[in-house]
């Protein structure tokens, strides 16, 4: 083909070995480079991989964060039939104060409106009717949900009492300073943020080096990299960067919707340290995906051996949803999950002002975990089939 | 041992349970020599070829490489060496040139060099599809720029033209040819006799982990009075069904 430019080459050749055969082969970090971009492409072209590890367990955040939204604190909805003074006469300032606690709809005061707005009470679709009979202020309510039914009946009867001691002209002899304690509680999006991140992490960390394992064992790229002057170490370490760059880029995306106004996320403090803490759950996962990827011959049985790391480490951990009231066994099973104090750790530091004191014991712990299954899974690892 | 030999081998023995695989191979290799080695399915051709390789550690003798012991692993050998595996090690979903600029980055090469040994094979146009939508036969020319395109002294080449049509195997055999004419040790395991006569020196028979004849194909067919390397082939190793 091209016996003649033969000569050529061949003198180049020469000339590289002339130079010191010793310089030949790249350095440690040309290898990591190399090798990390072609990992990270042959990554981002599959299309399937990108969205079960970005998009998927985003589509949880917005859909699950959409849903648990308003299902703390949410105000009282009455229907106010006809004219009701305490009601039409409420000061602005106390108007003020009631909004996003009470929500009144004012329809006119015909019988077929009263019966309507039973209907829905008996329904449920609004909290209760406030009507008025001469001076007498009446209220109807279901009794389905005392504590919807104790919230309404309080609030409005705080509005005439107030409007009774108004009456009087004279100061009041004593007032209720209440306020609510809010954000010691636990808000869903607090814990979910931290929850679905970690799931995404774990998911990435733990699928991405398993298929990768078990890709590259059977392609013999494995085997072709042995016989090329390149560092085991330069392998691993682009394998670990790239899932960095994911597990950060998951970190961004989620905190970056969970902050959103709509979602109402409000990071305290050292919420930066999640970024270490997702660092150290990235390492601690990728063991568990390297001893899947190194066990697996296939694909198909490292698929079946990430989910089943996974999915059930995702609901024993409390990823999904709290384990408060699951029973002892199950939450000491949990107790020996990494995923349990990845979330818990991340909660800490996203919502709950916790700071270094509280998160290096699990880095730490993570590290470790990481540290042990690598080594079996170094054991374990076969870079060849036969 | 001459110190011109590129491969030195001496007896190499290794067993897999109960089979001994490979069960006291030597042979050497001289520069510039294109080398095949012929033997039919579990004859022990792939460990052999493994271990000279250095992919595998053998449980009795050595290979030496270019004057360097081929295990344990040497980084400074590697670079001088050029392997193409069986079936085509590929990274996923890169194009022709992602492929070979990976590979030339890993032994340090420039891409100019890379896009050069591209070209060589007839892949230029073809450079910018993914590798898994090449046919057979650029797949293979693209496997042979990648153990290639450090330009090494040594090259190994595990049945190359297999699953290719005629023509593709002509043009292979072009460029097999051209590689040995520019100097490098080629060592080549096949299947097809044809091909082992028309590009090998010499040609090793292996069966049952042994070598049973070594030399230029002529001359076997000469010494065991047989029409082709094929029927030389057939005496040596028997006509029963291999696995």
């Amino acid at each position: 083909m091209t016996a003649q430019d033969g000569p050529d080459t061949r003198e180049d050749h020469r000339t590289a070995h002339g130079a010191g055969g010793a310089a030949r082969g790249p350095s440690g970090a040309t290898s990591l480079r190399t090798l990390s971009r072609a990992m990270a492409l042959g990554l981002l072209r599959d299309r399937a991989a990108v969205f079960f590890m970005l998009l998927f367990p985003l589509m949880f955040l917005v859909l699950f964060g959409a849903l648990v939204k308003d299902s703390g604190a949410s105000e009282s909805e009455i229907v106010q039939v006809g004219d009701v003074a305490v009601l039409d006469e409420l000061p602005d300032e106390r108007r003020a104060e009631l909004r996003g606690v009470l929500e009144v709809e004012k329809t006119d005061g015909s019988e077929e409106a009263l019966d309507e707005a039973l209907e829905d009470v008996r329904k449920g679709d609004v909290d209760a009717v406030v009507f008025q009979r001469a001076d007498e202020v009446e209220l109807r309510f279901s009794a389905a949900d005392s504590v919807r039914a104790g919230t309404v009946r309080s609030l409005v009867d705080s509005i005439v009492q107030q409007a009774n001691q108004a009456a009087t002209g004279q100061p009041p002899a004593h007032t209720l300073a209440a306020q609510q304690v809010e954000d010691e509680s636990i808000k869903p999006i607090q814990y979910l943020t931290p929850g679905l991140l970690g799931w995404a992490v774990a998911m990435g960390a733990v699928f991405g080096p398993a298929f990768n394992l078990v890709a590259w064992r059977k392609k013999r790229i494995l085997r072709r990299l042995w016989l090329a002057p390149v560092d085991a170490s330069s392998v691993i370490g682009a394998r670990v960067g790239v899932n960095v760059v994911l597990a950060l880029t998951q970190l961004a995306i989620f905190l970056g919707v969970a902050t959103l106004p709509y979602y109402g996320l409000r990071l305290t403090g050292d919420w930066w340290l999640s970024v270490p803490l997702v660092l150290a759950g990235t390492l601690a996962f990728m063991s568990l995906g390297l001893l899947a990827g190194a066990w697996a011959k296939t694909e198909e049985a490292a698929n079946g051996l990430a989910q089943m790391i996974v999915l059930p480490m995702a609901f024993l951990s409390g990823a999904f949803f709290p384990l408060d009231g699951a029973p002892q066994w199950l939450r000491t099973v949990s107790e020996f999950l990494p995923l349990t104090y990845l979330n818990d750790s991340m909660m800490g530091v996203l919502s709950r002002g916790e700071s270094w004191g509280d998160v290096l014991p699990v880095i730490g712990g993570l590290l470790l975990f990481g540290a042990v299954f690598t080594t079996i899974a170094w054991r374990v690892f076969r870079w060849d089939d036969a | 041992m001459t110190t011109d030999a590129a491969i030195t081998v001496e007896g190499l023995r290794q067993r897999y349970g109960d089979v001994q695989a490979v069960d006291g191979v030597s042979f050497e290799v001289s520069h510039g020599e294109f080398y095949g080695i012929l033997g039919p399915n579990g004859a022990g051709k792939t460990t052999t070829l493994e271990i000279v390789e250095g992919l595998r550690r053998p449980d009795e003798g050595r290979a030496t490489l270019l004057g360097k012991p081929s295990w344990p692993r040497d980084k400074k050998l590697l670079a001088r060496i050029g392997v193409q595996l069986q079936a085509s090690s590929f990274f996923e979903r890169l194009t022709a040139r992602e492929q070979i600029h990976t590979f030339a980055e890993l032994y340090g090469i420039s891409r100019k060099r890379a896009d050069a040994m591209l070209e060589r094979v007839g892949l230029t146009d073809k450079a910018d599809v993914r590798q898994d939508k090449l046919s057979g036969g650029q797949e293979q020319r693209l496997s042979i720029a990648c153990a290639l395109v450090h330009d090494p002294e040594l090259v190994f080449l595990d049945e190359p033209t297999t699953g290719l049509d005629p023509q593709a195997r002509r043009n292979l055999w072009d460029l097999l040819r051209g590689i040995q004419a520019e100097g490098r040790t080629v060592v080549l395991t096949t299947h097809y006799m044809d091909e082992a006569e028309t590009l090998c020196d010499r040609v090793a028979v292996m069966d049952h982990g042994r070598i049973l004849r070594v030399g230029p194909p002529a001359e076997l067919i000469g010494e065991l009075g047989a029409a082709s390397l094929e029927d030389v082939f057939l005496q040596l190793t028997g006509r029963e069904y291999r696995e």
